[in-house]
């Protein structure tokens, strides 16, 4: 398992330095792919990304994977925008894998923004500046004295103009301009760029048509079921195949032997059918015996007490931050405050099953139609199981029904890859059921705190300490699960010591939607709120102390490009629109509280208010979310923009609530959305967004919105009931105890 | 073994067991695919239909139980006036993120506008908790569905 998780370490490197390298391909990969000379009445290729037909019509490579975050309609409105297109001209078409010519595709850490805008714009510059030197040399002009409209190349002096597919074909042939060479708009003159435009597949998707990855159909296709042990870690001794055999409807049952990476392919037995319904009914009668080793034995509840025995135990393992001198502030302390908090295993749950078809053709490639965040992870990871060369695995990208970091991990495409190579010249759609999803997932991590903060006789808070008991991952823990000492609080205190402790595990475990964040925020900004009342002061006074005096950190090279470091500027700045929108401080209906949680994830800030009550019922109740964001200067699709962070509250409101995965014997208890009961509509809340404008690019948004609203929450609570929720999902009766 | 079912309006002869989930029939054996496969158990509404014009859960519906009734899907929906409004309403409020529950919140929703065509907050959160969407566009999903009750609210004064 750690051997594995290790892999999985070194591919997100690998990914991340090919996407540093990628940044400087997607500036001028554009350039270099393009038709030559083409004929006039076939669409000419500008760039990588345009391409321009005769009657005008532009069509623009979506690059990135689409899980619902709206990525597939807002960087092809970058590219429109300094294109200068017509927007209702534009159609486009997603890209399929191949990152010598697009440059990094994935969906995931918000990061499809940040990343892309400036390559985006570029290469919407440049076919722009194709365009107006193609009319430039047909008029014998000089570019300097054109212009352009949307769709069209103008001269001003004369009047006259030529459309974009007039010119396209000449275009195609001009000289590419440097990319540092190219004039951008300014922001005042976007037309695109800030309109609220519905997502593009969104009419297909009204009337059911087939886009989804499940949605999927070829000729002769047949449908698989995997059968995997649900005790994590275990190999397979056998099975009942021809019991499954003589099951109606199966084609094939067969073995596929794992390569011990949960990552890439485990044990199991594939059944294959004419349908998936009958294919995966006959799983029942494999009757399969696995060995599951040492892990049978573990469970949630054995790790919650063993992280309780080593936080009692004082002293950790290994300390990974300190600063200052924490002993002595606690013993010079007022006042102490300490308490433990933790958090549950969670899973993902898209409303897409796993997917994936698969073909092992003829020519010895493995085609592949597969719902992935990751596509060229994917592809590279399809490519070793197999021992291909990366040139013989074609993976073309569908949309999903959904992400949430589920979908970074690729184990189903290697699988569905090891069965098609079994099938040669089969079309092969695995499906997972939900039972398969929920037991089968790569976990948000579970986690124990013990905070302990030191305060002076002036109530000034001195020092954090923080007692982390989290996962083995051979020498280091699970990535998303870190407790890092640039965190907040954690990177603005004179006096701090971080100390963990790790399980051993096999339960594997990924990245959730805002990973690290939607635990750590929870655990900080309630200790915060707690640090805050014991001292006689709300949270956002607490905040605003704590970054007084402290200066934005400098602009540093990242994995999406320029990255401005923290700024207590743009935290005051949320802090103080978030409470003005929920008066904050003034007095709420009877049997009413409101609680304040702030967050800085994935480039954004975050500053949400909730109002509670508890029903006849002693149910929680959530009434109002006022969240004050900044992501930038810019909104590039206010419609997806705000969609994006009502779903992200909804879904921390959820987490908070509901939602937790418990191991027994080894395995995950819980099957399906009985037991695993997501958000439905009544909960709803009335949600009030306001965009806090500052001056950066723009980033992401499918995530930095949720960390705040659970803390906002269990903060809520506390000034409801007087009861603390130390412990994720929220105990509803322990608010009564 | 072949079933005969009435499924937008055609018959369709289904060459499969009588035990099997309609959801599967629909999209495996007849190849229509905007019927969605949520969870199996009839717990997400992602593979909601008509049946006789009531909202069910194709995945727990075994073809034998179908019988002479009438099977509409999202394939079908623009053919009802309330279902193309509905379809509108959900792109004028940009209803949705991923899109993959949402054939089934428009059949639910279709179900619920044709029996009850101005309907409570409510009313609406009641015949619409059994459709999950794991985006959580509710809000957008009630206010469409609120824009076609108050168009028809309108139309009848």
């Amino acid at each position: 398992m750690s051997e594995a998780t290790t892999l999985s370490r070194r591919s997100l490197l690998k990914v991340s330095a090919l996407a540093g390298g990628g940044f400087a391909l997607s500036a001028t990969m554009p350039m270099v792919a393009r038709a030559v000379g083409g004929e006039a009445a076939a669409p000419a290729e500008l760039t990588a990304f345009v391409t321009i037909a005769p009657d005008n019509t532009i069509t623009i490579i979506g690059k990135n994977p689409e899980i619902g975050q709206g990525i597939k309609t807002s960087l092809p409105m970058i590219v429109a925008e300094e294109l200068d297109a017509d927007w209702d001209l534009v159609k486009i078409e997603m890209a399929d894998t191949n990152m010598a010519k697009y440059g990094p595709q994935l969906a995931g850490g918000s990061f499809s923004t940040p990343m892309n805008w400036m390559p985006m714009r570029q290469t919407g510059a440049t076919a722009r500046a194709m365009l107006i030197a193609a009319a430039a040399q047909q008029w014998g002009v000089s570019a300097a004295s054109l212009s352009t409209e949307p769709g069209k190349v103008v001269e001003k002096a004369s009047g006259r103009s030529a459309t974009y597919g007039e010119l396209a074909s000449l275009a195609a042939t001009m000289p590419v301009p440097d990319p540092e060479s190219l004039t951008l708009k300014d922001q005042a003159d976007f037309r695109i760029i800030g309109r609220a435009i519905g997502g593009i597949d969104s009419p297909k998707i009204v009337r059911g048509e087939p886009i989804f990855g499940v949605d999927m159909q070829l000729p002769g296709m047949v449908y698989a079921a995997y059968e995997r042990s649900p005790v994590f870690g275990a190999t397979l001794k056998g099975a009942d195949l021809e019991a499954a055999k003589a099951q109606p409807g199966v084609i094939d049952a067969f073995v596929v032997r794992g390569n011990g990476n949960p990552e890439e392919l485990v044990d199991g037995v594939a059944v294959i059918a004419s349908n998936w319904w009958l294919a995966n009914r006959a799983r029942s009668a494999l009757k399969p015996e696995w060995d599951n080793g040492e892990w049978a034995s573990h469970s949630t509840a054995g790790y919650a007490a063993k992280a309780k025995e080593l936080m009692d135990g004082g002293q950790a393992a290994e300390v990974f931050g300190e600063r200052g001198d924490m002993a002595g502030a606690l013993a010079s302390a007022a006042k102490v405050v300490t308490a433990d908090y933790s958090y549950p295993f969670l899973a993902h749950v898209p409303m897409e099953p796993m997917n994936c078809t698969a073909l092992m053709r003829d020519d010895g490639v493995m085609e592949m139609w597969a719902p992935s965040q990751t596509p060229q992870g994917g592809l590279t990871s399809v490519a070793n199981y197999l021992g291909l060369p990366p040139e013989k695995v074609i993976v073309h990208i569908t949309r999903m029904g959904g992400g949430f970091g589920r979908r970074l991990n690729n184990d189903y495409m290697v699988q569905v890859a090891a069965i098609a190579k079994e099938m040669p010249g089969t079309p092969v759609q695995l499906i997972w059921s939900r039972e398969d999803d929920v037991k089968t997932d790569f976990y948000r991590p579970a986690g124990w705190h013990r905070l302990t903060a030191s305060v002076d006789a002036e109530g000034k808070m001195t020092g954090l300490k923080d007692h982390f008991v989290t996962f083995d991952l051979g020498e280091s823990p699970f990535n998303p699960a870190l407790m890092a000492p640039d965190t907040f609080p954690a990177k603005l205190m004179d006096n701090l010591l971080l100390e963990q402790d790790m399980l051993r595990t096999a339960i594997p475990m990924g990245a959730l939607r805002a990973p690290n964040s939607n635990a750590l925020a929870f655990v900080t900004q309630s200790f915060l709120d707690e640090v805050a009342h014991e001292t006689g002061k709300d949270l956002p006074t607490l905040l605003m102390e704590i970054v007084e005096g402290a200066e934005p950190e400098p602009t540093t090279m990242g994995f999406t490009g320029p990255t401005p470091g923290f700024n207590p500027g743009r935290l005051r700045a949320v802090t103080r629109k978030a409470t003005e929108m929920a008066d904050w401080g003034k007095p709420v209906a009877d049997g009413h509280a409101l609680g304040f949680g702030y967050y800085w994830s994935h480039q954004g800030y975050f500053a949400e208010v909730v109002e509670v009550s508890l029903s006849d019922s002693n149910k929680v109740q959530v009434h109002n979310v006022w969240c004050a964001g900044d992501v930038g200067n810019q909104i590039i699709n206010p419609f997806g923009a705000l969609n994006q962070v009502e779903g992200a509250i909804i879904d921390g409101i959820g987490q908070a609530l509901q939602l937790a995965v418990e191991v027994e014997g080894g395995a995950v208890k819980q099957s399906n959305f009985h037991n695993y009961p997501l958000p439905r509509m009544p909960m709803t809340p009335q949600i009030h967004v306001e965009w806090v404008k500052s001056d950066n690019s723009p980033t992401g948004l499918g995530e930095p919105a949720l960390p705040p609203v659970i803390p906002a929450l269990t903060n809520a609570l506390f000034a409801l009931t007087g009861k603390r929720v130390r412990s994720l999902p929220i105990d509803t009766s322990s608010l009564f105890a | 073994m072949a079933i005969t079912v009435t499924i937008n309006n055609e018959t369709r002869e289904i060459d499969a067991p009588g035990d099997m989930p309609l959801l599967w029939a629909l999209r495996q054996e007849l190849g229509m695919v905007g019927t969605k496969f949520g969870c199996g158990i009839g717990m997400c509404g992602a593979c909601t239909v008509h049946l006789d014009g009531q909202a069910v859960r194709s995945c727990s519906l075994p073809l034998s139980a179908i019988g002479d009734k009438k099977v509409s899907t999202i394939e079908n929906l623009a053919q009802s006036e309330v279902g193309q409004a509905l379809q509108q309403a959900w792109l004028d409020e940009d209803v949705m993120q991923c899109g993959y529950c949402q054939a089934g919140q428009l059949m639910s929703a279709t179900a619920l506008l044709n029996k009850n065509a101005t309907p409570s907050d409510d009313e609406i959160d009641a015949a619409m908790q059994g459709n999950i969407c794991r985006c959580a566009c509710y809000k957008r999903i009630k206010t469409a569905i609120a824009q076609v009750a108050r168009n028809e609210e309108t139309a009848n004064v």
